[in-house]
Order: structure tokens, then sequence, then C-alpha cells
């Protein structure tokens, strides 16, 4: 087991060199081919060539779309979890409120009768779901460790119960007739309609790169050191002079901007929101989506979103000695994630410091025991 | 380093004698006034009291457990005193933020190590000088100008005091990767990059041999001739002998001597308190 792990930690670390030393334009070549394989994967022409990966078992774009909805939230979450340290169990909560928004604003079965259209909602239901997550961390960023995964899980089950309970947000039967988001084709067909999910696909992979361009800005700045340096030691970094309250706060509605936008994409692309979109058990999948991938790394956190929610799309239809794998997804992650644990708690694609960071910790058990 | 702003506009003294003349023009910059602090039972400080003047160097000293540690805490607001209040630049700094604290001008190292492990040397000076940057999370999301002009600044600032405590060859690589004696400079220059007008320094000499406690010494003259003034704690008498402009003895919690390194080494209940003499024996 130990040797095959180092030959794949010397693959990886070979090509992690070839990737530093690689002229600048051979990288953006790379990147850019990445970036058109992706654009190009929904459509059949192009994923009839790919085997195994595309889906048997349901629409590969409409899979493709939910991978890109998760993709989403695990960078959101990524920047909680993974730059400033903070356990985050309530994540999808801030997703609840994006999609809620939305629906509330826009819907005929919402009591507001405000309809408006999908794109005058999105600004408010990103606003809102910012000020979600500075009212849910005001209080609770004050504290550490335990006591915010704890209160953060309420939320979510606070959001979600509320959804359920109450008149105004609909219950199961939800709000339906969501309006889609704006634009039409030359000949006058709306490009986001009921029956092709590729754009919509497309419009989230866009917005994707967008925001995967501003965490890496905001991580290679004053405010992604004060994060790290939160995460590595919370004291020396406030006898430093970062405000760390202040910081933890803004990863807080960060995330929560994400998570809020993916949400209101959801909602536009779904047409109908009730709460059976919101089980708790997806902030867990979320989260192991982040660790799976690495913990602290955006290419990681993307790795591992588009992995977890591919991999139980691909269970659909699957059978296996007469068993639907897809009813059994949730034990197989479990799984993954003990064996994870046990074998690379630092994730596929980790982040050069939380690697060192879990090394240590290792050390410390082996020592220890 | 930007301390002239604070001079107190009292006029100059012409014909005012001079009532004491050890350091200078005398003007206090820290006043730790009758501080008594207690944890549960403990009593850490029990009233102590002294003042450290602009640009001097003084010494705490104090067998371990003297509360030496617990007095930077109590500056540095990490802890409350129980009695008593701490002044800085003549401003009350209990109650403040520490965040705060440090950007008023006060800076420490600490006993035990406290880097960021897993950032670079590199990085580890930059989260020092982002004390006093100003780029919000904005200008930083989009890179704008003043985001550029900060980073520029904030890896300079690393290069000059990277280079001034003599580790330059050290700034790519993870704090935890450096050796001791490393990871000691560059807490100091991590200190040095909020630009303070006092530095505490806890125990830095821990753990040297002789020749690197004399490398130090250098050090710490360097610092104040950079108009930094300089809070010493450090249990070898003779390192703080060689440096130190005045020194405070604590002792179980109390302040039991202050004054210029010669007298504070002849009195006698330093001696006692040195060498474990019970007090009334030497009474
Ligand atoms: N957080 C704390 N809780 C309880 N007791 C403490 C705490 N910090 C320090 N003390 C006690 O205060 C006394 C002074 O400790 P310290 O300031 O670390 O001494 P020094 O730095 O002079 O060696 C010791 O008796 C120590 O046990
Ligand atoms: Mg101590």
């Amino acid at each position: 087991m130990t040797s095959v792990r180092e030959w794949i930690d010397s693959g990886r670390h070979a090509v992690a060199e070839r990737w530093h030393n690689a002229p600048r334009w051979m990288r953006w070549a790379v990147i850019a081919a990445v970036i058109v394989f992706f654009y190009a994967l929904p459509n059949r022409e192009f994923y009839q060539w790919l085997g195994p990966i595309p889906t048997t078992g349901s629409n590969f774009g409409q899979v493709l779309f939910t991978v890109s909805i998760y993709v989403l939230l695990a960078v959101g979450l990524n920047i909680v979890v993974g730059f400033a340290g903070l356990l985050d169990l309530g994540y999808f909560g801030f997703f609840a409120v994006g999609a809620y928004t939305v629906a509330v604003l826009t819907s005929p079965s919402s009591d507001l009768k405000t309809l408006w259209p999908w794109l005058l909602a999105l600004p408010v239901a990103l606003v809102l779901t910012m000020v979600s997550g500075v009212m849910l961390g005001t209080p609770t960023l004050r504290l550490r460790g335990d006591y915010l995964a704890i209160v953060t899980l309420g939320f979510a089950e606070m959001i979600r119960v509320a959804a359920t309970a109450s008149d105004f947000l609909k219950g199961q039967r939800g709000f339906n007739q969501i309006p889609h988001p704006p634009g039409s084709y030359s000949d006058g067909k709306p490009i986001f309609g009921v029956l092709d999910p590729r754009p919509y696909y497309w419009l989230v992979l866009t917005l994707i790169i967008l925001v995967v361009i501003g965490v890496r800005n905001l991580n290679r700045s004053r405010v992604g050191r004060a994060w790290i340096s939160i995460r590595e030691d919370e004291d020396a970094a406030q006898l430093m002079g970062v405000p760390t309250f202040k910081f933890k706060l803004w990863a807080f509605a960060s995330g929560a901007f994400i998570g809020g936008l993916a949400g209101a994409l959801f909602a536009g692309k779904q047409n109908f929101v009730s709460s059976q979109n919101l089980e708790l058990l997806n902030s867990i999948i979320i989260l192991a989506a982040v660790i799976l991938g690495g913990s602290g790394n955006i290419v990681g956190a993307i790795v591992g979103g588009g992995l977890v929610a591919y991999l139980i799309e691909r269970f659909r239809g699957i059978e296996f000695f007469g068993v639907e794998l897809y009813e059994y997804r949730f034990m197989f992650f479990g799984l993954v994630l003990v064996v994870m644990m046990i074998f690379r708690p630092q994730g596929l694609i980790p982040n050069r410091r939380r690697a060192a960071e879990f090394k240590d910790r290792r050390k410390e058990v082996i020592v220890g025991g | 380093m930007g301390e002239t702003v604070q001079k107190p506009t009292v006029p100059e003294q012409a014909g005012a004698p001079a009532v004491e003349s050890t350091a200078g023009d005398r003007e206090p910059l820290l006043e730790v006034d009758h501080v008594t602090l207690r944890f549960g039972g403990v009593v850490a400080l029990n009233d102590v009291d002294f003042t450290l003047y602009k640009g001097e160097i003084l010494g705490l000293i104090g067998p371990n457990g003297a509360g030496k540690t617990t007095c930077f805490n109590a500056m540095t607001g990490i802890y409350q005193p129980s009695e008593g209040e701490i002044r800085f630049r003549g401003e009350r700094i209990t109650g403040k933020k520490k965040h705060h604290i440090t950007k008023m001008g006060m800076a420490r190292t600490f006993q035990n190590i406290r880097l960021f492990p897993e950032m670079t040397a590199l990085e580890n000076i930059q989260v020092g000088a982002d004390a006093h940057h100003k780029t919000s999370v904005i200008s930083a999301l989009f890179r704008l100008p003043r985001h550029r002009r900060e980073e520029r600044d904030g890896i300079e600032k690393a290069e000059r005091l990277l280079d001034f405590v003599g580790i330059s060859g050290r700034m790519h690589d993870a704090a935890r990767n450096l050796s001791y004696g490393e990871q000691r400079r560059l807490e100091i220059a991590r200190a040095l990059a909020t630009d303070p007008v006092l530095l505490c320094l806890d125990e830095p000499a821990a753990g040297f041999n002789p020749a690197e406690k004399e490398e130090l010494l250098q050090l710490i003259r360097k610092i104040r001739d950079q108009g930094i003034t300089v809070l010493l704690i450090e249990h070898d008498m003779r390192l703080v002998m060689g440096v130190t402009d005045r020194i405070v003895v604590l002792e179980f919690g109390k302040k039991i001597a202050e004054g210029l390194p010669a007298e504070v080494r002849e009195d006698h209940r330093v001696i006692a308190a040195y060498l474990g003499v019970p007090d009334d024996d030497v009474a």
C-alpha cells in the first residue's frame, strides 16, 4: 500500500514540478484546452467518443449541470473550511437562501406576487445570502471549533424546518414556474429553455471561471494571508495586527455569496423549488467534496466537487448483482471518506501547506501512540 | 519609525532641573500602573508597577514562573488586568483589541515560537506588514492599484527585514523548515514588520549557544539604534547585563527590584531570588 502511495505521490510531484517549470504560454495553453474541453463536453458529437464517461441512466447535459453546481458550491465552501479553517456544517443553508429568494420574488405561487424576472431577483438573492452569512457569522465567529460546527449545522436545519413548516415558503408544494435567465437566439427562441440543459451548464461553467479568478485573487492578497494565518494560529495572527473577526466574517460572507449564487442558478434552471431540495446531507456531501479534493486548494475543490457529484449521478441506473448502486451512494461516500482519512487525509490534490499540517498530526499520533 | 507624531507639545524645559538623568529626556512610552492579575487563586502579577521610557532597552527578569510572560500577555491584550491599568503612548490600552494595540505600535515575539509554520518566511513577514495596509477585500478581489502597491511594499519590506535579521537566503522556505535560530530571527523580523515603537522580546535567546547569544545582542542593539524601544525578557542574567539600560526584577508576580544593571546585580533580594535562598534568611 505504502509503495503504491509513494509511487502515486512521486508521479504527482513530477507533474507539479513540470507544471511550475513550464513556460507561461504553455500553462495558459493547457488551461485553455481544459476549459475548451469542458465547454465541448455536453455535446453528443463530442462525448460519444469518451467511452464510459457519459452517464447512461440520465441526460448527460443535465448531469453536467448538477455537477457544475456542486463544483461552484465546493469552491465556495473551500474558502470557509479550506482557507480560513472554519468548520461550516451548514453550508447548504446559503444555497437554500439563494434559491428561495429567487423563488419568492419570481414565482406566481409566491404570496408576494412580485413576479420579477430572474435577472432582477439574482442580485437581491446574492445580497440576502451575504447578509445571512454576516448575520450567522457575527455571533458565532467569536466561538471556536466545535461550537461553530454545531451552530452552522443548526442554521441549515433551521432553514429546512422553516421551509417545510411555513406557509409563506410553501413547504413540500414549493414554488413553481420560476422564470429562466433571459436571452434568446437570433430566431427568437429562448436560450434558456426547458428541454436543453446545456446552456445552463455553460452559464454555470462561465460563472465558475469568474468566481475562481476572484477567489484566486483574494487568496493571493492580504485577505488570503489573513485567512491562512487565522487557520494556522489565530492568537498569533491577532497579535500581528490581523483583525481576525473581520476576516473570518469576510470568509463567511464570500462563501455565502457563492452558495447563494449556486442556489439562484439552480432555481432559474429547475423552475421549481421546494423543501425537498434541502436535504441536510447536501451540506455533508459538499464538505466531503472539499475534503476529498484537498482542503485549501482551489483546484482540489473543483476536482472534489466535480468527482463527488459526477459519481453520484454515474451510479444511477447501474445494477450490480441486482442491486441499484444509486441507493447505496451515501454509504459509498462514507466508505471513501474513511479510507481517505486513513491513507490520504490531505485530499487528492492537497494544498502544499495543509499537506504538511496533516503530516505533523500523523507524526504526533505515531509518537503519542 | 514614525513616532515624531506622538511628541507631546510640552515647551522645551529650559530652566527645569533634571530630576532624573538616567535615560535622556525620559518620555514615558509604556506605563504598567499597579497591575494585579489573578488566574483563579494564582496571583500571577501582584501590584506590578514600572515605566518604560522611549529609546531605552529595559530588561524584565526573574526566575521561571515569576510572571514575565504574563506581563507581556497583559500588555498585548491577551489578558485583562484584575486591577490597575496599562498605558501605551499615554493611552489606556486595557480593554483594547489585540490587533489594535499592535497597530498602535507594540509588537512582540513569543517564548515558544509561534510563527505561521506553513507560510514562507516572506509570507510571515507580509502578515506583519499587512497590519498597516489598507487594501480592502474589494481592491484585492479586482487587483486594484492599491493592492498592487501595498503588495510590492510588503515584499520590499520583507526583503529588507530578512536581510536585517540575517536570514535573507530563506525567503521562500516554509517557516517550519527553518532552523531554530532562524525561526527566532524570523519572529523578530515579523514583529518589526508591523512598524513598532516598542518591541517586546520574550526570551529570544532561549536555547542559544554563547556565540548565537552574542549575535542576538548585536541585533537588539541594532534595533534600538533604529529608534525602537525594546523590552527584553530574559533569565540569563549575564545576557541582560550586557545590553539593557535598566532592569526590572520580578519574583512570584511581585516587583522586587528596579534600577541600573550594576545596582540590580548587587541587590541582595535579586541574588536571593536567583540563588533560591528564602527571603528571611537574607534579611
Ligand atoms: N493562563 C493561565 N492560567 C493559569 N495560570 C497561569 C496562566 N498563565 C500563567 N499562569 C501562571 O502564572 C505564573 C507566571 O507565569 P509566567 O508569566 O509564564 O512566568 P514566566 O514567564 O516569568 O516564567 C505561573 O505560576 C503560571 O503557572
Ligand atoms: Mg515566560
